[in-house]
């Protein structure tokens, strides 16, 4: 029976990974690749990193990082970050990354992602859109490490996405981020009902029954989090963890958590 | 010592295949060079992206008819991977291309009929559950889950070459193999142990 993944993203920030709250407030966590090779031992089933720098010191993510993760990591991963041209796509995934993410520059160049899922297959091209009420108005996708919002409805968007040929689409609360209450149910399943492709639920998720129903309710094909997977109990000390596989498959076929 | 050749046609991630394979063998190339996989113990033809393009790459680079070569004539082992395993049908709506046509098989697009449920692509862990015994498979039990990313899939024209079945809404089949030819739609490359024994098990052929 198929079931959704579960994804921890790591963010970097300076090349350490760091963990935000409302996209504010980067808490220093530690070495990124330590952090790959103890999900390798937990099995993660695949892993999302995002440079929340790159844009707006107009870089893509480092290189040099993608090989390191690709010499250590077991499972697929995706990468993101500051991605603005077909060849460093094509540098990436030489590099190991199975899937790249795009958010900006998807938004300001939907042809830009279009060219990318010809070139490189509807799979590998990922687009990340960040959602956020504007001020006392409507939700609205945002760009630049929301700090700048477009025209673009959630739903919109996502169609318009869809329509560039890209593979996966990752919808993330702004202001549920590092809040571990739950996903942003009607949002996420707002878009998993606009669109026919994979549909990634991310921020707010602090349980697994959080992901139970991002899945069950809002049918989240990809469940992924931030800080469920590296902070533990209530005073948020550090620790990365991961569900075990038996526990998975038990909360996919039972719907529940116990 | 065998050498074993990962095909590189310009398409996918051929680092992560490479990665794992090596630990178990030493001699291991990536290559797009005729006279290199011409002298192949073992051929490696993984892939993601369009099929037609594929068959392009594989062609302009001079590389279709020595593959056929190396595997029907010289009969040496080959596991396709994912688009890799496509390529051995004879035939994909993706791009309207005849593939080596190895298998009797066709390559059609995924069809669900729940879309909320199913999306396409199917992405993520599924179980590969066996139809028959086979090496590749040897010490995997049936359901062992593996990573999957496809938009087709391969349609057998017949039962006899199929080694498993995968339920995405209905059955698809997600591992063949005839005579010295192998293909698996998922990627053992990214499956954790499973596919690390998967691979290991093709390198004893």
């Amino acid at each position: 029976m198929f079931r959704p993944r579960i994804i921890p993203v790591l963010l970097l920030q300076n090349k350490g990974l760091v963990k935000s709250v409302r996209f504010k407030d980067h808490r220093y966590l530690g070495d990124p690749i330590n952090a790959v090779k103890i999900f390798n031992d937990l099995l993660a089933d695949e892993l999302v990193f995002l440079d929340i720098s790159a844009t707006k010191e107009n870089r893509a993510i480092s290189l040099d990082f993608v090989k390191k993760v690709g010499e250590e990591a077991n499972m697929p991963f995706a990468v993101g970050g500051g991605i603005t041209e077909l060849n460093q796509i094509q540098r990436l995934i030489a590099s190991g990354a199975e899937k790249v993410i795009i958010n900006s520059h998807a938004s300001k160049h939907p042809k830009f992602v279009a060219e990318a899922a010809e070139n490189f297959g509807s799979s590998t091209i990922v687009v990340c859109m960040d959602v956020k009420k504007k001020f006392l108005g409507p939700l609205r996708t945002w760009i630049m490490g929301g700090h700048k919002s477009t025209n673009y409805s959630p739903t919109d968007f996502a169609k318009k996405i869809e329509d560039q040929g890209v593979g996966e689409i990752i919808v993330q609360s702004i202001d549920l981020d590092g809040m571990m209450n739950g996903y942003d149910i009607p949002l996420i399943k707002s878009i998993s009902e606009s669109v026919t492709i994979p549909v990634v639920a991310l921020g707010g998720a602090g349980t697994l029954n959080h992901m139970a129903d991002a899945h069950f309710n809002a049918y989240a094909n990809g469940l992924a989090a931030g800080s469920m997977f590296v902070y533990h109990g209530s005073r948020k000390g550090i620790l990365v963890n991961y569900p075990n596989r038996n526990e998975i498959t038990k909360l996919f076929k039972d719907g529940i958590n116990r | 010592m065998q050498k074993l050749v990962i095909i590189d046609y310009g398409m996918g991630n051929l680092r992560s295949v490479e990665k794992k394979l090596l630990n178990f063998l030493p001699n291991i190339q990536i290559s797009s060079d005729p006279g290199q996989i011409k002298e192949a113990d073992k051929l490696v033809l993984p892939g993601v992206g369009h099929f037609g393009k594929a068959v392009n790459n594989i062609k302009n680079l001079g590389l279709w008819e020595i593959i056929n070569e190396v595997v029907l004539l010289k009969k040496k082992p080959v596991l396709g991977i994912c688009l890799g395993m496509q390529l051995m049908a004879k035939y994909s709506l993706e791009g309207n291309a005849k593939g080596f046509g190895w298998f009797d098989a066709d390559v059609v697009r995924l069809k669900v009929e729940d879309n909320l449920k199913y999306k396409i692509p199917h992405m993520g862990w599924n179980n590969v559950v066996a139809v028959k015994p086979s090496i590749l498979f040897e010490e995997i039990p049936s359901n062992s889950e593996f990573y999957f990313v496809h938009t087709f899939h391969v349609k057998s024209n017949t039962q006899q070459d199929i080694l498993s079945l995968t339920d995405y809404e209905s059955f698809f089949v997600s591992a063949f193999e005839k005579d010295n030819i192998f293909g698996v739609q998922f990627h053992p490359e990214k499956s954790h142990i499973m596919g690390e024994k998967l691979l290991s098990n093709f390198l004893k052929l």
